[in-house]
C-alpha cells in the first residue's frame, strides 16, 4: 500500500521509527495528485468538459510543492538530529482556502481575494506545523464557504466526488472531503458554520469533525457567521481526527471568542469502551420539513431510506457493545434550523463581507471610476459571485432599518430555542440525560453535480440535519456507516454537549472497531483504480 | 403571491450592498431572495413564550468560553510593509484611491 493510503498516525510512527523519510511521503502525495487531481482550480478557467477533467477530482486550488518540500525536509532534519518532530511529523495535509498563510495565496475560492498573499498564518496552520504537519496545498470550497456541493466556487473546474466523478463532493469543505477520501493527503482542515466539515465527509466516506464553537481559534479563518464558524478536521479513520484536533485546539489570545477549557486527551478519551453510554435518536433528524412554495405549506419528507436504514444499523452495532440507546428523543425545534439559518449566517456574512471594497488588497475593478463609490460597486460587483451577493443582499435586508420586520431577533429567539433542547436531553439530571444523539448527516448521498446549484433553498435545505448544532455551539462528528445502492457513502453523526468531542471520538472510534471487517470497509473510490493507483 | 422584495426594495439593496448588477443577474437574485423569504416567513410559526430571550450565540459567552481581556501593551506590527504591498495602488506609503464622493448638504 502506498504512503498515502496509510492512515496519519501509521504515517506518523514510520517516519519518527526512519523506516520511510517525510520527503518520500510527500513523493508519494505529489504522485497521488499528479494521477487522479486533473486540472487545479482557476479563477475564469472554464468547467469541466473533456474526458479527463470529467473523470478527475480537481481537489485544489494551489499544490504548495516547494512550501511542503522544505516542511518535509526540515522534518527529516530534526529526526536525524534527534529531536521530537511532532505527533504529525511528516503527515501531508491539506487546508481549505479559506484559512490564511502567511507568503502563500488564500482566495476563499473567489474571484475577489484571486491576487491575495496572506502576511499571517491561521493560528490552525501554525500549530499544525508545530505538529509537524507538512501542507501539500489549498483545496477548493464553495465561494466563502457559502453552499452545500462546492459547485460556487470561482475557481473551476469545481471538485468532484471520489466515488462517482459526475457527483458533487458535498460542501462547502468539499475539497477536503475529496482530496482526503482520494489519499491526496491523509487530512484536510475545513470550517463547519451550518454542516460544512460534516456534510462533504458525508458524501465523500470520511470522519469529519466540527468542535464545540470556541475550540478551536478562528484567527486566520476568513469568517462568513462569525458566531457560527468552527474550523476542524477531516480524516479517513476517527484517530487521525482525534490527534488532529489534539494539535488545533485550545485557547488562542488572538480569537477573542476562544475558550479557555483545558484540551484533554482526546487519544486516551477515545479508546475508552462505550458501555452504559446513553445515545438517543430522534424522528426529527430522519425528516427534512421546509416551506413549499407551490402548495405554500410547510412539507414533511422522509429522508432517504437508505440512510434511515444505515443509522438504524449504527444503533445496533452500538446496543451490542453495551451503549444504551434511547428512541424517540424530543428536538421540537429541529425544523426551524434552516430558516433560522438563513438569517443569522445572512445577517452575519453581510456585515464580513463589507472588507473586500477594492481598497487596501484584493481584487479592484480596472475601470474608470467617477468617485470612490463607483470603485466599491463595480468591484464587487464584477468579483463576488451569486452566492456571497445573495448572502450579502438577504443579511442588509434582515438588518437594515427601513425594511426590518423582526426576523433577527425572531431568528435569535429560535436558536435560544435549538439551544435549549439540546441543554433539556444532554442534561445531566434531566428525562433523558444523553452522553450523545445519534443521527443522519445528510437527508441524501451525494447528488449529481448541476442538479441542485442554482437552487438556493434547495441546496440549504442539504444543511436541515446540520444547521442546529451550529447554532446550538455544540460539537458534531461524521462518521462513514456504509454505502447506498449506487455506492455511494452514508455518513452518520452523533451530537453531544459543549466540549464533549472526547465522548464522540469514542463512539465513532468503537463503532469502527467493531465494524473493522466489514465488507464494505474495503471499497475503494473507483478512481483509484484507474491510472496505477 | 406578492413578492416581498420589490424590484424597488431591491435597487436600494444593491446601493446598500455597493453592488453594481446586469439586469439578467438582478432580477435572478430578487427571485432567489423572495424564496428563501418564504423559508425565512417560517420562524412567524414558532411558538414562542414571552420570557425566551435571544442568543447571538449558542455557547455562553462566559470566562471559561472566551479569551480573557488582552494586556494593555501596544506595539509595531511588523509586517506593516507586507500589509501595505497588498494595496492595489500605493504611493508613498499611501493606497491611492478615487475621490470620495462629495454632497452639497443644505
Amino acid at each position: 500500500m502506498k504512503t498515502c493510503d496509510l492512515p496519519a498516525y501509521i504515517v506518523a510512527d514510520l517516519i519518527k521509527t526512519k523506516q520511510v523519510s517525510a520527503v518520500e511521503v510527500l513523493e508519494d502525495t505529489l504522485e497521488r495528485i499528479r494521477l487522479v487531481d486533473g486540472r487545479t482550480g482557476e479563477v475564469d478557467a472554464p468547467e469541466a468538459t473533456s474526458k479527463e477533467d470529467l473523470s478527475t477530482i480537481h481537489a485544489f486550488t494551489l499544490v504548495t510543492e516547494d512550501h511542503a518540500r522544505n516542511q518535509a525536509e526540515n522534518i527529516d532534519k530534526l529526526i536525524k538530529e534527534g529531536e521530537y518532530p511532532g505527533p504529525l511529523a511528516g503527515v501531508p495535509y491539506t487546508a481549505k482556502d479559506i484559512f490564511t498563510v502567511k507568503g502563500i495565496k488564500t482566495t476563499a475560492g473567489s474571484k475577489i481575494l484571486s491576487n491575495y498573499i496572506s502576511p499571517y498564518s491561521a493560528t490552525v496552520v501554525e500549530r499544525m506545523a508545530e505538529a509537524g504537519a507538512v501542507m501539500v496545498g489549498k483545496v477548493n470550497l464553495d465561494e466563502f464557504t457559502y453552499g452545500s456541493s462546492s459547485e460556487s466556487s470561482a475557481y473551476k473546474p469545481v471538485p468532484r466526488n471520489p466515488w462517482d466523478t459526475s457527483r458533487v463532493t458535498g460542501g462547502s469543505s468539499g475539497g477536503s472531503a475529496a482530496a482526503v477520501a482520494a489519499g491526496e493527503g491523509a487530512i484536510s482542515l475545513g470550517t463547519d458554520t451550518g454542516g460544512s466539515i460534516r456534510h462533504p465527509a458525508s458524501f465523500c466516506g470520511t470522519v469529519g469533525l466540527k468542535p464545540t464553537y470556541g475550540r478551536v481559534s478562528r484567527y486566520g479563518l476568513i469568517a462568513f457567521g462569525s458566531s457560527l464558524d468552527c474550523p476542524g478536521p477531516l480524516a479517513r479513520n476517527v484517530t487521525d481526527a482525534a490527534l488532529t484536533l489534539q494539535a488545533i485546539a485550545g485557547p488562542d489570545p488572538r480569537d477573542n471568542t476562544s475558550a479557555q477549557v483545558p484540551v484533554p486527551d482526546y487519544l486516551q478519551e477515545m479508546e475508552k469502551d462505550i458501555r452504559g453510554l446513553r445515545i438517543g435518536l430522534s424522528e426529527e433528524f430522519f425528516r427534512v420539513t421546509y416551506f413549499d412554495s407551490e402548495s405554500m405549506e410547510l412539507v414533511e419528507n422522509p429522508i432517504d431510506p437508505q440512510i434511515r436504514g444505515a443509522v438504524l444499523s449504527v444503533a445496533g452495532f452500538l446496543a451490542q457493545l453495551g451503549a444504551d440507546v434511547v428512541m424517540n428523543v424530543p428536538l421540537p425545534h429541529t425544523k426551524y434550523g434552516v430558516p433560522t439559518y438563513f438569517v443569522i449566517s445572512r445577517v452575519e456574512a453581510s456585515s464580513n463581507l463589507l472588507r473586500y471594497d477594492g481598497v487596501k488588497y484584493g481584487y479592484r475593478s480596472e475601470e474608470s471610476f467617477a468617485d470612490l463609490r463607483e470603485l466599491y460597486r463595480k468591484t464587487r460587483g464584477e468579483a463576488f459571485g451569486v452566492e456571497p451577493k445573495l448572502r450579502m443582499l438577504m443579511g442588509i435586508y434582515l438588518s437594515a432599518a427601513q425594511f426590518d420586520k423582526g426576523y433577527y431577533e425572531l431568528a435569535l429567539k429560535a436558536r435560544a430555542l435549538m439551544r435549549r433542547d439540546f441543554e433539556e436531553i444532554f442534561n445531566p439530571r434531566g428525562k433523558y440525560h444523553l452522553d450523545a444523539l445519534l443521527t443522519p448527516t445528510a437527508p441524501s448521498t451525494a447528488f449529481p453535480i448541476g442538479s441542485v446549484y442554482g437552487d438556493s433553498v434547495m441546496m440549504q435545505y442539504s444543511d436541515q440535519l446540520t444547521a442546529t448544532t451550529n447554532h446550538a455551539g455544540i460539537p458534531g462528528l461524521n462518521f462513514p456507516v456504509g454505502f447506498d445502492k449506487e455506492n455511494l457513502p452514508i455518513g452518520a453523526q452523533v451530537l453531544g454537549p459543549d466540549y464533549s468531542e472526547g465522548v464522540l471520538l469514542r463512539i465513532a472510534r468503537a463503532y469502527e472497531k467493531v465494524t473493522e471487517k466489514e465488507s464494505w470497509r474495503e471499497k475503494r473510490p473507483p478512481i483509484l483504480s484507474k491510472n496505477g493507483n | 403571491m406578492t413578492d416581498k422584495i420589490s424590484p424597488e426594495d431591491f435597487e436600494r439593496l444593491a446601493d446598500l450592498a455597493s453592488l453594481e448588477l446586469p439586469a439578467e443577474e438582478a432580477e435572478y437574485l430578487r427571485k432567489e431572495l423572495n424564496n428563501q423569504m418564504l423559508s425565512i416567513e417560517v420562524l412567524e410559526s414558532i411558538p414562542i413564550d414571552a420570557e425566551t430571550g435571544t442568543a447571538a450565540h449558542g455557547i455562553p459567552y462566559d470566562e471559561l468560553n472566551s479569551a480573557a481581556p488582552r494586556k494593555d501593551i501596544s506595539f509595531q506590527d511588523p509586517n506593516r510593509d507586507e500589509i501595505l504591498k497588498q494595496a492595489p495602488e500605493l504611493e508613498d506609503g499611501y493606497i491611492v484611491v478615487p475621490d470620495i464622493s462629495q454632497e452639497e448638504l443644505e
